[in-house]
C-alpha cells in the first residue's frame, strides 16, 4: 500500500507531516522509539527542503510518499523544484568542531543516516526525489 | 510549543511543553539567552512533557555550550522520554550534554558542580 501526503513549504506544516507519518507507521508493530527515528528522518530531509531549497515559501508544495514492502518501509519525498544537492559529497561534521565554533546547525543530514538503513537522492530536470529506506523485520497489523 | 521559566535564586528552570523542531526551537533559543542575560549560571532544562526533538531543537543546546563552558554555566537536562533520550543517543550528545533523570539529580548535579 502506499500512502501519498501533499505539504506547502511553510515551517508551520512539520507537525503535519510528523502526525502523518505517524498515523501510517502506528499499522506496524514497532516501539514509539522506531517510530520517533523514522519520523525525525523524514522531518529533517523536509525541513531543509522547506527552507534551504524553498525558503520557507508556503506557496511551494512537496510531495511525500509511504510505501510498505516486504521487509521494509520507503519514504519517497518528491521536490519538483529543487535546488542541486549532491549527496555524494556530503561528509557527516564533527560534533565536537561544531560545539566548538557555536553552531546551531548541520547535524540534520547526519541523523538521517544514521537513522535510515539507505538513503539516495536522484535529481532530474529541478525534480529531486529522496528516497529513505528502513528495514522492518515485522507483519503489518 | 510552549516554555515556562522558573527562577530560585541562580537556578532557572526551562520547562519545554511540546514539539522542539524547526518551526519552534528559536523560543528555545530566546528563552535560554534571556535567562543567561539575567546572570543565571544554573540552568536546568525540564524535558518532562518534550514530545519530540529535532536536529534544530540540538542545535540550541550545541550552540550554546561552548559559551556555557567559557561562563561556567551548568547545563543540566531532566525528566526525557526514552525516545527523546534516543536522539540524543544517536548524535552521541548524551556525551557532551548532562542529562539526568530526575529534578532532584539534576539540582544536585548544578549544586556539585559550583562548589
Amino acid at each position: 500500500m502506499i500512502h501519498y501526503y501533499k505539504f506547502y513549504c511553510s515551517r508551520e506544516n512539520l507537525k503535519g507531516i510528523r502526525d502523518f507519518v505517524t498515523g501510517v507507521l502506528r499499522n506496524y508493530s514497532l516501539s514509539e522509539i522506531e517510530i520517533n527515528q523514522m519520523v525525525l528522518a523524514v522531518d529533517e530531509v523536509c525541513s531543509n527542503l522547506i527552507i534551504h531549497s524553498h525558503q520557507c515559501n508556503a506557496d511551494d508544495s512537496i510531495e511525500l510518499s509511504i510505501r510498505n514492502q516486504p521487509g521494509g518501509v520507503t519514504f519517497e519525498i518528491i521536490d519538483r523544484a529543487a535546488t542541486y544537492f549532491d549527496l555524494n559529497s556530503y561528509k557527516s561534521p564533527d560534533l565536537k568542531q561544531i560545539v566548538k565554533e557555536g553552531r546551531n546547525g548541520g547535524v540534520g543530514l547526519m541523523l538521517v543516516q544514521k537513522l535510515m538503513d539507505k538513503v539516495e537522492v536522484e535529481y532530474n530536470d529541478s525534480k529531486s526525489t529522496w528516497r529513505l529506506y528502513k528495514g522492518i523485520h515485522r507483519a503489518a497489523v | 510549543m510552549e516554555i515556562s521559566t522558573l527562577h530560585e535564586g541562580q537556578l532557572s528552570i526551562l520547562s519545554v511543553n511540546g514539539d522542539l523542531d524547526a518551526s519552534s526551537s528559536i523560543l528555545l533559543d530566546q528563552a535560554i539567552e534571556q535567562t543567561i542575560a539575567k546572570g543565571k549560571r544554573k540552568l536546568l532544562i525540564d524535558c518532562t512533557k518534550l514530545n519530540y526533538i529535532s536536529s534544530a531543537g540540538l542545535g540550541v543546546f550545541m550552540s550554546h555550550l561552548q559559551d556555557f563552558e567559557s561562563t561556567q554555566t551548568s547545563l543540566v537536562l531532566f525528566g526525557l522520554s526514552e525516545k527523546v533520550f534516543n536522539v540524543f543517543q544517536v548524535l552521541g550528545l548524551d556525551q557532551l550534554l548532562t542529562i539526568v533523570v530526575s529534578e532532584a539529580e539534576a539540582k544536585m548535579s548544578v549544586n556539585d558542580s559550583l562548589l
